[in-house]
């Protein structure tokens, strides 16, 4: 089976490539990228795709996603949860270890591979628990996971409070050749907190949770990283204090990478004050200041990655009082549509998206994907740039819709994404 | 003049001349308590219900005590929060109540935002009657009342606000309505006590409480909940010996000025007894024209006009 996907601007980060070609998938890889002539060889067999005017990236890498199977499949199953990565844009998705039973063990990493495997939508990489149960205590079998097919190691949604522990599970990941991803957050400040403290959470009269507390826990990380030598990677970085901690480490060469999420580029605290339990989230919403300073850190390179921390929650979680509603907010199917707009207000160039959505994920995770060179597999997600729609959670693959981007008007969007050269998604 | 919302949810969203409607109103109506027969037949055939999820004594009799007056129909509903672990969520029973028909819900919920909650759902208006540590309008318009009763207007008045800043509907509710009112406040109380961007609100802040009162025209106290914020401060003790409203710090005030405090008051914690019960006291009367304000928003609220 062959594929030509033609007349695209071509964007491919890993080989510095950016341009209009012809882009040919034979068996599941890329056989070929070149000018129009190329593909001027056999033709019999050959599907076509007239591209013009689109662009055709590596498939997009999501290295933080909550697909909420096992135990919660009310929410998300990695089925749907697959469909929704694949409708977003995204071949690779790295699902969070915070299901339950929790992913500590081989078993759980081997169930979610089989299930990622016979639905083959999407490649989904599991990121197991540092720490049984989450818990903090006793780190996890590495050596086991690892083989089992863990991609990463993380406590997300919990801060590894104990300092020795996390130096032990840097020092003890690396002997595998595996990352670290950390969730920063010191419990003690933000216990019992609701949203961003600041006049807004004043106002509102919710208990804050202070910008200090996830910035301790990064200059903690970042201090266990230059000891001991070992990448850490901070996940869903929101404040202006995390990014300038980050980019003050990666001057001073310490092995620091770190990933935000759209809405913490899109959305400040201020839209809390109606109570919309769909702007719950943690780290929380932040404010002005903080939104633009991760535009600043996304576009000089301080902030690697863009993930979408995709977490469904139904409406029992989310339709009730708001210090009672559960954190999080669904991505998948909106994250390229919002980022895109960074390129439109010149934050980034396209090439430095298409690295922040596939290259860097996939170099942070040390997997084989964001990258088009002849041979690697046909992970290819075509991109329509122009194109106006409007977010409407009904239509959404995932099963959850607590979105707070309902309603929004969105520009550009994902039109076809191909995994292994099959198609997955299509809207063309 | 009406007002503009179906639901009293907080003093944020009430203009300067809907809080004058509704003092305007409630002076009219403190007469009725102070008859033989107190009761008029204003409200009659209409049904208020109190969902009370807090334990709540003035507040919750204030609010039947109004309603029975204007002779509506008025029910308590007291229970506990406890239950939205296993019971019912909030959003169910509000609808279930609607569901009844009644004219009003009056609510206290411990959680911030359980009134807007509730105002969102439902057709009928909707009362806040002190939701987390986000507002208590009624308390804060009675105060208002007792303020302007006494000295005549609001305006150019200076008002200090003492306590438990950061963990204080009552507070909250007073900064929006006085300060649209025209009063200069200015809020004090030990440094974790006050919460952080406060003074974006409008006031001015200070830890130390001679400052706070020097030359104040009023003095409101605000109860501390010690089981509640145990963390906030070391001891009774250290709060009592700095923060403690007695006789010498009250020396330090306007002449006249009012003593005030939404109760229940801790003796000796944060006042002292011989000023709860002194001259410039003006504590009872605040729950005296409680009645009175809630009166007046159960009228305006079931479409009555001044």
């Amino acid at each position: 089976m062959k594929r030509l996907l033609r007349g695209a601007r071509i964007i491919d980060p890993s080989q510095n490539l950016d341009g209009v070609l012809d882009l040919l998938i034979e068996d599941g890889r890329i056989r070929s990228l070149g000018g129009t002539t190329t593909a001027g060889g056999d033709l019999t067999g050959i599907e076509e795709w007239d591209l013009t005017g689109k662009i055709v990236v590596p498939g997009l890498v999501d290295m933080h996603t909550h697909l909420r199977e096992p135990g919660f499949e009310y929410k998300e199953t990695i089925r749907s949860g697959s469909e929704a990565a694949a409708a977003g844009g995204f071949t690779s998705v790295a699902c969070m270890a915070n299901t339950n039973p929790v992913n500590d063990t081989r078993s759980v990493t081997e169930f979610i591979l089989r299930k990622a495997r016979e639905h083959g939508i999407v490649r989904v990489y599991p990121v197991a628990a540092i720490s049984r149960g989450l818990r903090g205590e006793v780190l996890t079998e590495f050596g086991d996971l690892k083989e089992a097919g863990a991609a990463a190691f993380s406590d997300d949604g919990k801060w590894v409070v104990d300092s020795s522990l996390m130096r032990q599970a840097l020092e003890y990941a690396a002997s595998f050749g595996m990352p670290v991803i950390s969730h920063c957050e010191d419990p003690f400040l933000s216990k019992d907190g609701a949203m961003n403290e600041g006049r807004v959470s004043t106002e509102l009269g919710l208990q804050g949770i202070p910008s200090i507390g996830e910035e301790i826990a990064v200059r903690r990380e970042i201090a266990l990283a230059e000891y001991t030598g070992v990448p850490v990677h901070i996940a869903h970085v929101s404040t202006a204090g995390s990014v300038r901690a980050i980019r003050e480490a990666k001057k001073a060469g310490i092995p620091v990478t770190a990933e935000t999420a759209p809405h913490y580029f899109t959305l400040t605290e201020d839209l809390l004050e109606g109570y919309d339990t769909s702007y719950k989230v943690n780290p929380p919403l932040r404010g002005k200041r903080d939104v633009e300073a991760v535009k600043e850190g996304l576009a000089d390179g301080t902030i690697d990655a863009i993930a979408t921390d995709h977490a469904p929650h139904s409406s029992i979680e989310k339709d009730v009082e708001f210090e009672y509603a559960a954190c999080g907010m669904i991505g998948l199917e909106t994250a390229l549509g919002l980022s895109l707009k960074l390129v439109r207000d010149g934050v980034l160039t396209m090439p430095q998206l298409v690295e922040k959505m596939s290259l860097h994920p996939a170099r942070i995770l040390r997997i084989p994907r964001g990258t088009l060179k002849e041979g690697a597999d046909g992970d290819v997600t075509v991109i329509d740039p122009d194109v106006f729609w409007k977010v409407r959670v009904d239509s959404f693959r995932s099963l959850s819709r607590n979105s707070p981007f309902h309603g929004w008007p969105l520009q550009g969007k994902a039109v076809m994404t191909l995994l292994g050269g099959e198609i997955r998604h299509n809207e063309l | 003049m009406k007002l503009h919302s179906k639901d009293i949810l907080g003093m944020k969203e009430l203009t300067p001349g809907e809080i004058l409607l509704i003092l305007d109103t409630a002076d009219s109506f403190a007469e009725v308590s102070t008859r033989d027969i107190k009761k008029v037949p204003t409200l009659r055939g209409k049904t208020i219900i109190n969902l009370f999820y807090e334990a709540s004594t003035r507040t919750r009799t204030s609010f039947e005590l109004a309603a029975k007056r204007l002779s509506a129909d008025s029910i308590n509903i007291s229970t506990s929060t406890s239950s939205v672990v296993k019971g019912e969520t909030l959003i169910d029973t509000a609808r279930t109540l609607e569901a009844m028909n009644p004219d009003i819900v009056v609510i206290r919920h411990s959680a911030s935002g359980a009134p807007h909650l509730i105002a969102r759902m439902v057709r009928h208006s909707v009362i806040n009657g002190g939701d987390g540590f986000h507002e208590h309008p009624t308390q804060a318009l009675l105060d208002m009342l007792t303020i302007r009763r006494r000295k005549g207007s609001l305006k150019g008045l200076e008002v200090a606000i003492i306590g438990d800043i950061a963990h204080s509907r009552v507070a909250h509710s007073n900064i929006h309505g006085l300060t649209r009112m025209g009063c200069r406040v200015t809020v004090c109380g030990p440094a974790p006590m006050i919460p952080r961007d406060v003074e974006q609100l409008g006031v001015s802040v200070t830890c130390n409480m001679e400052e706070a009162v020097r030359n104040r025209d009023v003095v409101m106290m605000l109860r501390i909940q010690f089981e509640r914020h145990r963390a906030s401060f070391p001891s009774i003790r250290e709060y009592a010996k700095f923060y403690c409203l007695n006789e010498e710090r009250l020396a330090l005030a306007n002449p006249g000025a009012l003593v005030m405090h939404p109760g229940p008051i801790n003796r000796g914690t944060e006042i002292a007894p011989d000023i709860a019960d002194g001259m410039q006291s003006v504590i009872l009367e605040q729950v005296t024209n409680g009645i009175a304000v809630r009166m007046a928003l159960l009228y305006l609220l079931s479409g009555g006009s001044p």
